[in-house]
């Protein structure tokens, strides 16, 4: 981008202010030895056209929409739409949650976004003795069709679209997306959402675990397989880093591990199921974590695009300009936040927000100021949204499209982020795939490592975290908490009682013996899961039915 | 002797919740503390925990949950150790854990609650001042996985009642 001569000449200004640094320095000694990032990337004095002197524009930076997408996936960005204002939330039972959803969207939300209950999450039943305590927790509870049908009541199915963040049942879920839409008279063809799907990175990061790790990809293919075919406006697996990153990962292993669990994916999709990779990787979506480190984040949001790019392009050979995209989710930083001083949770996802929409993500959830201490109020959910309108409407960031390209700074660390997150895959590929890396621990170390090199740094002061290592206060604890009453419960085993009396039980004991026989085959198991939902088998014998095929992974415990 | 005596601790995941990331980093930090580390690993029942407690003849026992599911299980723990003739193994939780809940909990029996943000050196030197390591007969409890879980846990009791230099804060 710049000329022998004009390189000539920012290094000769370069000596001169030198020499004012070393007198500056003379005079006022550095605040710190070092300057990093949150992931402990060190940070120059001053970043100049030297710092990106190998870039060429139209290669690395270039124009949004166009290979190789780093400065967004869309031609005109927000100009054109914004972004699409997705709160997940789910809290106690079906009606408690659908009173939440519509709450939310007559404050403006554009999107659905469920938390599901941990009962849910691991594919157990309200019922069952795992899951005492747990029911509508940390989001709302789900068994069977007719909760999903609480849950999705009076919400227009054919505008709006809903994303699930739900892994080993993964299919259940949607099978009961599916059949509520049939049920209320909406096609499959009009019904847009993400499952979030994802297993890689659940043993990797966020742990909600059921099977090994050669059947759960198996079951992502066939949701994968099945959405190319009669869901053509869903996306079937949303390809995680938020959940590594609040594990405790640098952004260049959350950029990385993604990145490696999305070619997983591609790889098993193309030698199962023998699809031609342009005919499903359009709909292959991500989400990523947008942590406090301003500069860092919108580096890697960055060069994630053009890395997924540069992937999909030369290494799995897809043509279609749309299987080279990256579109992605955001969720501003859970573990950022902190219970100490509550209020100041608003500024920290209010500036992490701004990283993600000067990133380009196509969807934001923005986190609620008490959420380290319970789920969020109305109260505080409403703020959170509200951040969001304000960063859309309010600050002009919106006006006009990546305007942080071109950046010493930013464009060389977006460089710095891409190479070392090449190294981490290259390491993946060399131990055969992510699948051998994770049955090797490789990851689950690297993350424990950051995790724990993050927090004695916090117990050192070397980073700052206001109102918890610094400016300490005592204080008033939060009020207007929101507590899950605990007749929930009750109230949700009294109402899948009834289901299972009332349902056809002789059918749904064929169905499953169906579903038993088919899952020890390579069959894709989908339309056995909607026949299921549909006769209101329950998610739990629904999985009890892969438990009992294809076993129960189990913790490592690696620390 | 007792001073020379790590102290063991286990470190256990109750529950359906996957948040372990606070559970790995506390294991660590008494890891290197030069504490004996026994970590449960995720989705473990109370049951478990207790049995492992035993089997670990552990000092301490630290719970994380991040669920909301807190009141329910740790509960549980501790009403199993007493049940196991154990409750003098003292307990503490971290995680998402509400202030009203914490004088609920430490009523139930739960001796400290560290809330995120708390510096890893405090809940380490929590343990220092009011955990001490008991020593027990070195000769361990032998063939221990031929033996039925029962026996195994009686033989631990006796030997458990039978240290008289356990030493509470």
């Amino acid at each position: 981008m710049f000329t022998e001569e004009t390189l000539r000449q920012v290094h000769e200004g370069r000596e001169k202010w030198e020499k004012e640094v070393g007198k500056a320095i003379r005079q006022k000694p550095k605040r710190r030895e070092r300057f990093s990032t949150v992931s402990d990337v060190e940070i120059k004095r001053i970043y100049t056209p030297e710092d990106i002197r190998d870039i060429d524009f139209n290669r690395d930076i270039g124009y949004p929409g166009i290979f190789p997408f780093t400065r967004g996936c869309q031609p005109t960005m927000y100009r054109g739409k914004e972004w699409t204002m997705r709160m997940f939330s789910g809290l106690g039972s079906a009606e408690d949650t659908n009173k939440r959803w519509h709450l939310l969207l007559k404050e403006g939300e554009t999107g659905l976004s469920t938390a599901f209950d941990f009962p849910t999450l691991m594919g157990y039943d309200t019922d069952s003795s795992r899951a005492s305590g747990e029911c509508g927790k940390c989001g709302v509870a789900i068994d069977t069709l007719q909760d999903f049908q609480v849950l999705t009541n009076g919400i227009p199915l054919d505008s709006v679209t809903t994303s699930m963040t739900i892994n080993p049942p993964a299919p259940i879920l949607w099978a009961m997306y599916l059949v509520a839409a049939e049920k209320s008279g909406v096609s499959w063809n009009k019904i847009g959402g993400t499952i979030q799907n994802d297993m890689l990175k659940e043993f990797i990061a966020q742990k909600t675990l059921m099977l090994p790790p050669e059947p759960s990809v198996k079951l992502i293919s066939d949701t994968i397989e099945f959405g190319t075919k009669y869901v053509p406006r869903w996306n079937t697996v949303s390809i995680s880093g938020y959940h590594i990153r609040e594990a405790g990962s640098t952004a260049v292993q959350e950029l990385a591990f993604t990145l490696a669990d999305g070619i997983a994916y591609v790889q098993d999709v193309i030698e199962r199921k023998k699809l031609d990779v342009d005919s499903f990787a359009p709909r292959l979506s991500f989400f990523f974590n947008s942590h406090l480190d301003f500069f860092e984040e919108v580096a890697k949001f960055r060069a994630a695009r053009r890395m997924w790019a540069k992937i999909m392009k030369d290494r799995f050979k897809a043509k279609d300009p749309r299987s080279w995209w990256m579109r992605f989710h955001t969720q501003t930083a859970g573990c950022s936040l902190t219970a100490p001083q509550p209020y100041n949770n608003i500024v920290r996802t209010t500036t992490e927000a701004l990283a993600a929409v000067l990133g380009g993500t196509q969807s934001l959830h923005t986190n609620s100021l008490d959420e380290t201490l319970a789920l969020p109020s109305e109260f505080a959910a409403t703020i959170a949204l509200r951040t969001q309108q304000i960063l859309a409407d309010e600050i002009g960031v919106t006006n006009t499209i990546d305007p942080l390209a071109g950046s010493y700074f930013v464009e060389s660390l977006t460089n710095q982020m891409e190479e070392k997150a090449w190294e981490y895959i290259n390491k993946i590929d060399d131990m055969g795939d992510m699948i051998a890396a994770i049955n090797k621990g490789f990851p689950q170390m690297e993350i424990a490592n950051a995790a724990y090199h993050y927090q004695q740094q916090i117990d050192k002061g070397e980073k700052v975290m206001v109102g918890v290592n610094k400016y300490v206060v005592e204080e008033e604890t939060l009020a207007g908490i929101l507590k899950i009453d605990e007749k929930v419960e009750q109230e949700q085993i009294t109402r899948l009682k009834e289901v299972k009396r009332v349902r056809d039980n002789r059918k749904v004991t064929q169905i499953l013996n169906d579903l038993h026989t088919a899952s020890k085959t390579e069959k894709n198991l989908m339309p056995y899961v909607i026949e299921a939902v549909k006769e209101y088998a329950t998610e739990q014998e629904i999985c009890d039915v892969w438990r009992d095929t294809f076993g129960e992974y189990q913790d490592p415990g690696f620390y | 002797m007792s001073s020379e005596k790590k102290i063991r601790v286990l470190v256990g995941k109750p529950g359906l919740d996957g948040h372990d990331r606070g559970a790995r980093v506390i294991a660590r930090a008494y890891r290197d503390a030069g504490f004996e580390v026994v970590y449960t690993g995720l989705h473990q029942t109370p049951e478990q925990i207790v049995s492992a407690a035993l089997q670990e003849d552990v000092d301490l026992i630290g719970l994380s949950c991040l669920s909301g599911a807190h009141m329910t299980l740790f509960t549980r723990v501790v009403e199993l150790l007493k049940e196991n003739g154990v409750g003098d193994i003292p307990v503490i939780g971290g995680g998402i854990i509400p202030q009203e809940d914490i004088p609920k909990l430490k009523k139930t029996g739960i001796r400290e609650i560290f809330l995120p943000g708390t510096p890893l050196v405090s809940i380490v030197d929590w343990a220092r001042d009011n955990v001490m390591p008991r020593y027990w007969v070195e000769e361990k409890v032998t063939n221990q996985h031929r033996m039925s879980a029962q026996s195994q846990i009686s033989q631990l009791k006796r030997r458990r009642l039978s240290d008289g230099t356990r030493k509470m804060g």
